[in-house]
């Protein structure tokens, strides 16, 4: 099919065709074309349809801040919901489809929305849906959810990956337009650090878009002559197709580089997208002014754009985008449009300029005091009604119409730290106000100057400004002939006098009327406003028609637009993929593994694993035959019991202790005594938090005079090692204590059972009797040479050990066990079996030590020494907390061992009626046997 | 953030872990403060808008605490020192 | 006792020097239609402050707005003015994910959450202002034995407190959600427990709904007046000075969450708080992808989505002190990766828009309200990140305790002296360090 609306100029390679589909529909287009520009020269308009009413749109604009032209780009998996056609890239084989539109959108059901729009003003449904009060949720919710969105997922795995990366620079210039370009030239001359990122895959902002020149050359080759500059420089990095989304604390900003997205599919390796958190010394936003338009009746058909834009895709891509274009403006940069595309022989049949003063375009019908007050058209543009100065009205026909109410410098990224934006009574915008975020200075047009010159001469000067405060200095060469221009502009927001509605937000659909509404409800304040009538809160955040709802706002209040006041912007600047977002944190790498010592080993024994923490543990070992886990845990039990069971206790805290005053050090982090701990002993500890409530627990050896070995449960070993540092660092600075976390040094294994000793006689160096290694002793021992630790403790009831070795010797120490165990038919158990065990001897673990028990709810509160100042003692003494009634933890014997309890069960007395009142207490944990539960008395 | 960590230079905050207000310094001693006492030190703050003393930990870093001074209405650091440091200053030791 | 909400749809309009008194209704919706929408009327006057009245609310949020409410239609009170620094509804009640629930597990907890869902569950008749309370559904995802041992826990205490609450397994929440990541995730789905009656409500709404109803009777809704001191003599609150002057009160109840250790130092109080920054986000508008409220148990991310499309979904706190209402990077990431975790289908859907909302974050993670040191002061605060689903209970209890000088049944325990007593109400078990609540 031919591109009918294609023209001559652009810098698009013409040389090479690319062929996409929009709703199946074959098209051409070139290297260099965006989406939209692809899809206008192909004399495609219609786009899409918005939110509440379903009008047909085509694109507004020509850039990120496009709120109508959204379609889904790619198929299946890759489906990308809500993309903007304005910066999506053409590629070969690119395919499109519209959306929010059924069956399609041309012919779009929903459409019957608009025909009721009078019912469904700002906030209709807070009026209504009440009654009957049953159908809200069963009848009117469902079907306006059933309507919601616009673009849809596809419920399948995004198949792209994602990378974040980190980078470092003396100073960020935020956009490459002339502004940007100068400051990073600047800067870049200087020898300092740059970057320099702009969301577009060419850099030269609007210079790509204008026939300006600079000095002897055209715009666009004075930017990228400047591109070829920074390119050579080895301290500057260009990022071009990169959107910075956010200005954060002190100098970080987020930035997304689009890698493959202007491809089909990433190349292998490659990512999607990549998250940059950018660490820069200084930053220069230059990004640059967005156009905005002025609202009239029906200001929203296909075909009627922002005047800039039209200009844009003549001079950039080669389109155009009508054959009779209309130009409506109340600015001087409305002729520059109207000159340009006459200068590209399309036919411009008037401009509607609303000011009275000026100088006429010679050779245009150029009405001055004029308005657009209609147009019409229902699928694309065909007719606009004009009133003149004189009152008369004339319908004329026009295929295009650009419009301009005049450009708001880009001052969105200044609100990231909350500060207000303040008006300029000459540009008729707001501009950057004091307080935006510390180390970042504004240039050219999103600081208010507007035109080339002022670009490139306040991006100079910034760089300069920004270098001299970190201790460089950078040279201020002639800057190159541009033109300076000065503002010409009266203020026109919306046309009045209709009936009809008049766009500001188009995608929401919010219109004039909306904001009259609003105020006479006297949701009047611009936070009441945007809420009320969703004014802002469309994926385009209001960049373009914001400021026509606060003017509108003020008419009507009698204030001025800056006693009106404004929103602020939020990051993102442009919406990010939550893919981008969250970068490789997915699926299984979501957080990392920890892996015990005799993981291998244990995949070998075909142990079924499970996640504790980050930790994956074995769970059960099963056996051939067994089909059950119960099948598999009791049997590890009984043979635990019976003979010897072996289970990696690896991810336990450890925690070296050493220095003179380790003992003290202890008697103050424990709520028992471990000073007098004898050497070579250990002994159980409780540990409080400051509240009074149990923080941990676990054994703590003696090693030597001054050294103590301790351990912490598995899901504390984290905190409990930070809280020692505080103890040590922050309350008691001159204790002679040292710390060193040992967790990932040692592998540890429990040995248990009636034949634990025979079985560690056999591969342990030392003599481990009874006599020369008590209940509750601790040492160094050696295993067949190699240094090692084994501790006389037993969580599950039986005769047991812990043993440690170097991790690297973890793997050699569980299969040399199970080779000695053999003839004991030792087994090996995971933690199932570990639980069923500890909960049989009375041991309380993770389920009942939940932060909210004291050592007197677990029976443990003679543990609490008040001889002596520990965490905790203090306020463990509370009223609430010493209470004879409080609960207790008691096991307890089911009288019916076959009937199932479920931990979590609470206790009613037989036929009591279950309400709180009657709460006898619950069952924290359970084994096969026996249960844990916390008793009211 | 940024974290001028006073031994490891600038460092970013998500190396850290955060306590809260530096007055949990001022733990008093077990033996001769009360309840009342222990309760005002552990559950009651100035909380100010405004500068804002504070325990910061390295955790993924040389293990120091640290006590920065940040203004919480723009969370500017104006000062990081080690917290065992400021500790000794307070008459703190064993 | 249950609550009698519904019971006053027959409203006393124009009882006092109240607003219009317009009736919402489909039909008036439509009436107005069809004559160019020229009836409708202000939502809520702008009365110049009063130099006494009998009861000063201060702050317009939904718990100002919603006590106010209260103690003027069931409690029977007049003589009402809530102070606002900004604007109605501007505090957390604006800024927050919507959802209400009542799974809480202590006891001090669940009967006042409980009592809050049964108010939302009649608030739009009694208020006549349609806040889409939705009750979609919540749940929350299990990942391990242990988180499932203590939601049955919750589950049961849930329902011995009259609440609903349902144990699923796996394949029942495959049947919900088949496209939630159940074979390639690093902590498998292992089974949720659910709340049929939690769900969302539109926040704004509440606001609305809440300064209308109490406009109509005669409350004085006065914004842009910020509290800048207190009137206190022998003991007794006097009144308060505020940017529009000096107002006299014979009561003063304080519901500014966010700013409560700031104002409460008018009255010489240091609060059992700290004040930390909560983010919360919204992506573009998408076709209907989830019906309820979910809650990823291995990470922190919680998610529903608007009746506009668009998923709303937060996570932690940033976890430091601040008054700045915004956030930074590492936990728009942080949400984001368990967002991805649990959701690999979300991964081309973008982040819209990020906020940051200022979190009493109280000593033990639940609130007060009570009393002060200060006679006819009253002090409300302390919700954390999740006051707006207690916002029609804590309206109602708060003037409840103003109007008759004692507790509502249901917030006996929300007491400052709990922490002296040692009393807390912990549900996550995490001490006296506010930001791990």
């Amino acid at each position: 099919m031919s591109q009918s609306n294609r023209i001559a100029g652009g810098q698009i390679d013409r040389s090479q065709t690319f062929r996409f589909t929009f709703d199946g529909v074959p098209y051409q287009g070139h290297p260099g074309d965006t989406l939209a520009s692809a899809l206008l020269a192909n004399g495609v308009r219609l786009m899409g349809r918005s939110f509440k009413y379903h009008r047909p749109r085509g694109p507004l604009s020509a850039g990120s801040e496009e709120p109508n032209a959204l379609v889904h780009l790619r198929s299946g998996a890759r489906q990308e919901p809500n993309t903007r056609a304005t910066v999506a890239e053409l590629f070969d084989g690119l395919t499109a489809t519209s959306q929010n539109a059924w069956p399609s959108v041309k012919f779009d059901a929903l459409a019957i929305n608009d025909r009721f729009n009078s019912f469904f003003t700002a906030g209709f449904y807070y009026k209504t849906f009440m009654w009957p009060a049953a159908f809200w949720e069963k009848v009117y919710e469902p079907i306006i959810r059933r309507a919601a969105g616009l673009g849809s997922l596809t419920r399948q795995e995004d198949p792209d990956e994602y990378d974040k990366g980190f980078l470092h620079c003396d100073l960020l210039v935020i956009g490459a337009g002339p502004a940007g370009l100068s400051a990073a030239l600047t800067a870049g001359r200087a020898g300092a650090r740059v970057i320099l990122a702009d969301e577009d895959f060419r850099m030269g902002g609007r210079l790509n878009m204008e026939t300006l020149t600079i000095g002897d050359a055209a715009g666009a080759d004075w930017a990228a002559g400047v591109v070829a500059e920074l390119a050579s420089l080895p301290n500057v990095r260009l990022m071009p197709r990169t959107t910075i989304i956010g200005a954060f604390d002190h100098g970080i900003y987020g930035a997304v580089e689009r890698v493959s997205d202007h491809l089909a599919t990433p190349a292998a390796g490659k990512p999607r997208q990549t998250l940059w958190r950018i660490y820069s010394s200084r930053a220069i936003l230059a990004a640059g002014a967005i156009e905005r338009p002025i609202a009239f009746e029906n200001n929203d058909r296909p075909g009627i754009m922002m005047a800039g834009s039209l200009r844009a895709y003549a001079n950039r891509w080669g389109v155009a985008v009508g054959d009779r274009v209309a130009i409506f403006t109340n600015n001087e940069d409305g002729l520059r449009t109207a000159t340009d595309l006459r200068a590209k022989g399309v036919d411009v049949i008037a401009v509607i300029d609303a000011r009275t003063d000026g100088t006429l375009l010679p050779g245009i019908r150029h009405l001055k005091g004029a308005e657009v007050i209609d147009s019409s058209g229902r699928l694309a543009l065909k007719t606009i009604t004009i009133r003149k100065a004189d009152g008369k009205t004339e319908t004329v026909r026009a295929t295009a119409l650009g419009v301009t109410g005049g450009w708001n410098p880009n001052v969105n990224m200044t609100s990231h730290h909350r500060a207000r934006p303040v008006w300029d009574e000459g540009l008729q915008s707001f501009i950057p106000g004091d307080g935006g975020p510390p180390g970042l200075i504004v240039a050219g047009a999103a600081a208010g100057h507007m035109s080339t010159h002022g670009a490139l001469a306040t991006g100079q000067a910034q760089a300069i400004a920004a270098l001299e405060l970190l201790g460089m200095k950078a040279k201020a060469d002639t800057l190159p002939k541009a033109e300076d221009a000065p503002i010409s502009i009266t203020p026109k927001w919306y046309v009045t006098g209709g009936k009809g509605r008049s766009w500001i937000d188009p995608q929401n659909d919010v219109t004039v009327k909306d904001v009259k509404l609003a105020h006479k409800e006297n949701f009047s304040s611009v936070e009441h406003l945007k809420r009320y009538t969703t004014l802002g809160m469309a994926t385009d955040q209001g960049k373009t028609g914001n400021v026509i709802g606060l003017a509108v706002m003020a008419g009507l209040t009698g204030q001025t637009i800056p006693e009106t006041g404004t929103t602020i912007y939020r990051p993102p600047y442009t919406p990010v993929a939550m893919g981008t977002l969250a970068g490789r944190s997915r699926g299984k790498d979501f957080k990392p593994f920890r892996l015990t010592p005799s993981h291998k080993w244990a995949e070998e024994q075909g142990a079924v694993f499970v996640e504790v923490g980050m930790w994956l543990r074995a769970q059960w070992f099963p056996r051939p035959g067994e089909t059950h886990w119960r099948q598999s845990v009791d049997r590890e039990v009984l043979a635990t019991r019976k003979s010897v069971g072996i289970c990696d206790v690896t991810t336990l805290g450890k925690i070296d202790i050493q220095g003179t005053d380790a003992g003290a050090f202890l008697d103050r982090v424990y709520a028992n005594t471990f000073s007098t701990l004898a050497v070579g002993k250990c002994r159980y500890g409780l540990m409080l938090r400051e509240d009074g409530m149990v923080f941990d627990d676990g054994t703590t050896a003696r090693m030597g005079e001054a050294e103590y070995v301790m351990t912490t449960t598995t899901a504390n070993a984290v905190t409990v090692f930070r809280h020692l540092e505080y103890c040590r660092q922050v309350l008691w600075p001159d204790m002679d204590v040292q710390l060193i976390s040992t967790t990932e040094a040692w592998a540890q294994f429990s040995v248990a059972g009636p034949n634990a000793r025979k079985l560690l006689e056999k591969i342990v160096d030392q003599d481990i009797s009874d006599d020369a290694f008590p209940y509750m002793g601790a040492g160094e021992i050696t295993i067949g040479g190699t240094r090692g630790r084994l501790f006389r403790i037993s969580f599950s009831g039986e005769l047991a050990y812990e043993i440690a070795v170097p991790t690297r010797y973890g793997d050699a120490l569980i299969r040399r066990l199970m080779e000695a165990g053999q003839e004991f038919d030792a087994i090996v158990y995971g933690t199932e079996a570990l639980g069923v065990m500890r909960v049989e001897k009375g041991h309380v673990a993770g389920n009942e030590l939940n932060g909210q028990s004291t050592a007197l709810n677990m029976g443990l509160g003679k543990m609490v020494s008040k001889k002596k100042d520990s965490i905790g003692m203090v306020l463990s003494q509370r009223e609430g907390m010493v209470d004879p009634n409080g609960y207790r933890i008691v096991g307890v014997k089911p009288v019916d061992p076959k009937g199932q309890l479920t931990a979590g069960s609470h206790f009613l007395e037989i036929g009591a009626e279950p309400v709180m009142a009657n709460d006898g207490g619950w069952l924290t944990s359970k084994s096969t046997r026996r249960i844990w539960a916390a008793i009211s008395p | 953030m940024i974290i001028n960590h006073p031994i490891l230079g600038p460092r970013d905050s998500q190396e850290f872990v955060y306590l809260g207000d530096a007055s949990l310094m001022t733990r008093p001693d077990g033996m001769t403060a009360g309840i009342e006492e222990f309760h005002d030190w552990l559950y009651n703050r100035d909380n100010p808008a405004g500068l804002h003393r504070e325990l910061w930990y390295h955790e993924q870093g040389d293990r120091s605490w640290l006590v920065v001074t940040r203004n919480t209405v723009t969370h500017e650091i104006t000062s990081v020192e080690l917290a065992r440091d400021v500790a000794r200053k307070m008459g703190r030791s064993k | 006792m249950r609550p009698s909400v519904g019971q006053h749809c027959k409203q006393v309009l124009n009882r006092s020097k109240g607003g219009a008194g317009m009736r919402y209704s489909g039909f008036r919706v439509i009436a107005e239609a069809l004559t160019g929408h020229k009836g409708w009327k202000p939502v809520w006057r702008d009365p110049a402050p009063q130099a006494e009245y009998d009861y000063i609310v201060v702050g317009g949020g939904g718990h100002g707005l919603a006590t106010a409410y209260y103690l003027a239609k069931e409690f029977r009170q007049a003589r009402i003015a809530v102070l606002e620094k900004g604007y109605l509804g501007g505090g957390s009640v604006g800024r927050n994910t919507t959802i209400i629930r009542s799974n809480y597990i202590l006891d001090g907890n669940e009967p006042f959450y409980e009592f809050s869902l049964k108010l939302w569950e009649g608030l739009e008749q009694d208020f006549n202002y349609n806040a889409m309370v939705s009750q979609r559904g919540i749940l929350n995802l299990i990942h391990t034995d242990a988180q499932r041992d203590a939601f049955v826990r919750r589950g049961n205490a849930m329902m011995l407190n009259g609440a609903d609450a349902t144990l699923l397994d796996r394949e029942q929440i495959r049947a919900m959600y088949p496209w939630l990541n159940f074979d390639n995730a690093r902590f498998p789905i292992k089974g949720g427990l659910a709340q049929k009656r939690g769900g969302t409500v539109r926040h704004d709404a509440v606001a609305w709904g809440y300064a209308r109803g109490a406009d109509l009777r005669g409350v004085d809704l006065i914004q842009n007046c910020e509290v800048t001191g207190m009137r206190i003599e022998n003991g007794r609150i006097k009144g308060v000075e505020t940017t529009r002057g000096y107002i006299g009160a014979k009561k003063v109840g304080v519901a500014v969450a966010g700013s409560s250790s700031r104002v409460m130092a008018h009255a010489g109080m240091r609060l059992p708080m700290e004040s930390h920054v909560l983010q919360a986000f919204v992506s573009e508008g998408l076709k209907p992808l989830i019906d309820g409220v979910m809650t990823f148990g291995a990470g922190h991310f919680y998610v529903s989505q608007s009746d506009k499309g668009g998923l709303v979904f937060g996570g932690d706190i940033d976890g430091y002190n601040s008054y700045a209402q915004r956030g930074n990077l590492p936990v728009i990431e942080d949400v984001a990766e368990g967002g991805m975790a649990l959701m690999p289908a979300i991964g081309r859907a973008r982040l819209l828009r990020t906020w940051g909302g200022i979190m009493d974050m109280s000593m033990d993670g639940s609130p007060i309200i009570d009393r002060t040191h200060v006679e006819g002061l009253y002090f409300n605060g302390g919700w954390c990140y999740g006051g707006f689903k207690a916002t029609p209970a804590s309206g109602w209890c708060f003037a409840h305790l103003m109007a008759k000088d004692e507790p509502h049944k249901t917030a006996t325990a929300y007491r400052f002296d709990r922490f002296l007593k040692g009393l807390m109400i912990d549900e996550k078990g995490q001490g006296a360090q506010p930001n791990l609540h």
